[in-house]
């Protein structure tokens, strides 16, 4: 099977996994003007969460439900009694707030289901693998590569066509402005990063086939998601599709042209846009 | 008589997407001539103030000081050549004393802001210096106090006194009395008087206070609608039935 | 507080500091040795954040670069202390101006993310080009140099206390006066307000790239002593897990307050011991108290005790 193929089909999967945590990540920072360091621990929490509810339940689409349905909770839970707390106050204890939510997630994790690795089973018509390209490919990588733009196109119909969606851009906007045409923020606060925990525990519960399940799950894909979103512009919903893409596609090539240094490329790609084009691909002047 | 004006503003236009904001403004200010920027709320004041001062870099147009285009040029430059502004909301360093206040400019002024090793109290020209600046503004008896427990006059007065820190040639002053009390609103008006005169400091101001621009403005510059729509004299522009018309009558009367 | 007490107030904690080893526990040495060095890292780190409003999640990788130079240096070179700090420190000093100068082009929220990346980028360096850092294993098995002074071995853990207190005290020294000096104002007024300090001619970014590479020249200077006092560098003192140690210290000890971190860093330890004789969930535990302090305590431990002690019928102070 031909490796361009296959590491275009591996980039454009991880690649959409990518898009899901950071369109979380900057549409709760473009609304709530916070930035979520905890935003992979509900990454990570998604797919423990949907690890769970299919060893109760023993169904994957369950799971897919289930799992980042609570995980949102949990989000809600936090928004409602610690974020609020801190939108007046300067950012960086907003930062340090949602670091201290990252370190109690990310042990509280290890806690409960323990510190080794779990495999989590794709559905049975997700399974195995399908012939391509003179060779074979896991059909659950390719659901993947389709979920991904199914989702951005329902969150850019969403965001375009719906009220709420428009509510909550016209908010992203300008925050009085929204209060003064009389939207309840403090409940949008609230909806938004629910929404926002929700993508990421979505990604996650994706991902739990995918890779496996362990504590550490979540710091890299948070590291990854603050890489794309600097990449393509924070804030900017086209600006996390295009820098996932990026980031996806150049880790897996790099693995043909780069060896074990493939590790760096991240950071080198942020490097290279910081340099010449720092507001990121899609970034708007302030 | 020097006739080459200080600043020079050729057709500013200014744009945020769709939305235009400011369309061919042109706007000269004269050495020693106190000038003045009036129109009613969302006429473009604050973003053509952005514009000259450089938070934004204006979509058309040319931004001329003293003899030098600076269209575009980042705030920091600009300030450095001269022009300053103060803000129309108060716009100090809170945490900091009133003396230290005025040091930070003084410091950067004297190129001293990279000297890592000598305790910045301790530059007696320096703080002879902020001491006169803030005996001049009347605030002497406050230097060692922090900026933000001060009364709101005294802020604006620290957000002067960083501006004169820096012997600027011209100053934009947003809305000085904005939020001042009558009596706060006073001794402004009798403060910047007073600097315009003795100073050598050139002032522009905006000002939706119509009492104060007619008591201190030398020449008026009326912007409507992200445009241009008359200047002159006071008296001209008290008389000019435009200008009337876009304030819905009355409220020019001082 | 005039500036003469607050000298007796150092030197009598100096003094303090030194006669320690005399009195307590070999045990305690080995923990007090650990909490100066943390208690510079910790220090540097304010000098970004409580100085200059800068958060950074990175800090740990610099302190990495110190002890890697140094340990490259007593592997492979002369066992000559002056070489391993030169290479620690000048290596640190380096690396911050590169990453610095990528990561101030910004504002504060992307300082944030962009130091958490770049400090990554480190780990992951030393992580994986086995050649040079011994992949995960690290460095190890050179022999500690003396002291070229008076000929005592670092091997002995009060030589090397005395050691590591003296360049801790040189080092928090220099922190003192980038702090009271003009460019330790200029650096408290672009926390202040950063863009009217634009708007008076500074140069923001400039001012944060050399506060950066200040901080960063000092953790390595931390991460060399590290190097010596462990006999070893390891790639997890560059994981962002580590850097944010001097996060919370200084947190948890007071951000506003010049002692605040180092204080924070003895506190730290002391929850550390009596947290981990119960339960192995320690980050668990860190995050339950930092989020009651950030909600409730944001100047940390010593800069609520400043603040009741200089409240009550002290008027103005200064």
């Amino acid at each position: 099977m031909d490796a361009i193929w296959v590491n275009l089909l591996n980039g454009l999967s991880w690649g959409m996994l990518l898009f899901l945590i950071s369109v979380g990540l900057t549409t709760v920072f473009g609304v709530l003007g916070v930035l979520n360091f905890a935003h992979g621990s509900f990454f990570m929490l998604g797919a423990y969460l949907c690890m769970q509810a299919m060893a109760w339940f023993p169904s994957f689409w369950l799971g897919l439900l289930v799992g980042p349905v609570v995980a949102a909770g949990v989000g809600a839970v936090v928004e409602r009694c610690l974020l609020r707390r801190v939108y007046a106050r300067d950012l960086s204890f907003q930062l340090l707030l949602t670091f201290a939510i990252l370190l109690v997630l990310d042990d509280g994790v290890r806690l409960i289901w323990g510190s080794r690795y779990h495999v989590v089973d794709p559905p049975a018509v997700l399974a195995g693998v399908v012939p391509m390209f003179g060779g074979s490919y896991p059909v659950y990588r390719l659901f993947l590569v389709a979920v991904g733009p199914a989702v951005g196109l329902g969150l850019w119909a969403f965001f375009r066509l719906t009220r709420w969606g428009k509510v909550i851009r016209a908010a992203a906007m300008d925050r009085e402005m929204a209060e003064g045409v009389g939207i309840r923020v403090p409940a949008l606060f609230t909806a938004v990063f629910t929404f926002g925990t929700w993508l990421a525990a979505l990604g996650g519960a994706l991902a739990a086939p995918h890779q496996s399940v362990g504590p550490a799950m979540g710091e890299r894909i948070i590291i990854e998601s603050f890489i794309v979103v600097v990449v393509g512009g924070l804030g900017s919903f086209p600006g996390a599709f295009v820098g996932a893409l990026v980031l996806g596609l150049f880790e897996s090539f790099g693995t043909l042209f780069a060896g074990r240094a493939q590790m760096a490329l991240p950071y080198l790609v942020l490097a290279a846009v910081l340099l010449v084009r720092p507001r990121g691909l899609f970034g708007q002047e302030a | 008589m020097n006739s080459r004006p200080l600043l020079d503003v050729r057709g500013l236009s200014h744009r945020f997407g769709r939305f235009r904001v400011l369309t061919d403004v042109s706007v000269r200010v004269m050495p020693g001539r106190l000038t003045a920027l009036i129109g009613p709320n969302g006429a473009g004041k604050t973003t053509f103030y952005n514009c000259v001062s450089g938070r934004y870099v204006p979509t058309g147009g040319k931004v001329v000081f003293d003899g030098r285009d600076i269209t575009g040029l980042p705030a920091h430059r600009v300030a450095r050549l001269g022009l300053l502004r103060s803000f129309q909301i108060t716009n100090i360093f809170p945490g900091l004393t009133v003396l230290e206040n005025v040091l930070v400019p003084l410091t950067l002024r004297a190129g001293r802001g990279m000297r890592f090793w000598r305790a910045h109290h301790r530059d007696p020209a320096l703080v002879e210096r902020a001491e006169e600046i803030l005996e001049r503004l009347g605030l002497a008896d406050q230097v060692g106090r922090r900026a933000s427990e001060l009364p709101y006059g005294d802020k604006r007065r620290i957000e002067i006194a960083l501006v004169m820190a820096l012997d600027p040639k011209l100053v934009l002053l947003d809305e000085p009395t904005a939020g001042m009390t009558p009596e706060e609103t006073d001794r402004m008006i009798g403060l910047i008087r007073e600097l315009a005169a003795r100073s050598g400091i050139t002032f522009f101001l905006t000002e939706h206070d119509m009492k104060v621009v007619f008591s201190v403005a030398d020449h008026i510059y009326v912007l409507h609608q992200g445009r241009v729509l008359a200047q002159g004299s006071p008296d001209e522009i008290r008389g000019d039935p435009r200008v009337r018309e876009a304030y819905l009558g009355g409220s020019l009367d001082p | 507080m005039g500036g003469g007490s607050r000298a007796w107030l150092g030197l009598g904690l100096l003094a303090g500091l030194a006669l320690c080893p005399l009195v307590v526990p070999m045990y305690w040495v080995f923990i007090l040795t650990e909490v100066l060095i943390m208690g510079l890292l910790a220090m540097s780190f304010n000098l970004l954040f409580g100085g200059a409003g800068l958060l950074s999640f990175g800090q740990a990788s610099l302190f990495g670069v110190g002890a890697y130079g140094a340990a490259l240096v007593l592997l492979h070179g002369p066992p000559s202390l002056g070489l391993a700090f030169a290479a620690g420190v000048g290596g640190a000093a380096l690396v911050s101006l590169v990453i610095g100068y990528l990561c101030v082009r910004r504002d504060e929220i992307f300082f944030a993310m962009l130091t958490l990346g770049f400090g990554m980028m480190l780990f992951t360096v030393a992580h994986n080009w086995r050649e040079v850092t011994g992949g995960s294993d690290g460095l190890s098995g050179f022999a500690l140099p003396t002291l070229p002074v008076l000929g005592l071995s670092l091997f002995d853990p009060r030589v090397m206390y005395w050691f590591t207190l003296a360049v801790v005290a040189a080092g928090v020294g220099v922190l003192w006066r980038v702090h009271r000096s003009s460019f330790g104002l200029v650096l408290r007024a672009s926390r202040e307000n950063r863009e009217r300090l634009a708007f008076v001619g500074a140069s923001v970014a400039r001012y944060r790239l050399a506060a950066f590479v200040v901080s960063g020249t000092l953790s390595g200077a931390a991460g060399v002593l590290f190097c010596l006092f462990n006999q070893m560098a390891t790639p997890d003192v560059m994981h962002w897990a580590y850097s944010a140690r001097p996060v919370l210290m200084a947190v948890l000890g007071g951000s506003t307050v010049f002692l605040g971190p180092a204080f924070g860093a003895a506190a730290f330890f002391a929850l550390e011991q009596a947290v981990t004789s119960v339960t192995d969930s320690w980050m668990i535990v860190l995050g339950a108290v930092l989020i009651p302090v950030v909600l409730y305590f944001p100047e940390g431990i010593l800069g609520t005790l400043v603040r009741w002690v200089s409240r009550p019928g002290r008027g103005d102070r200064e």
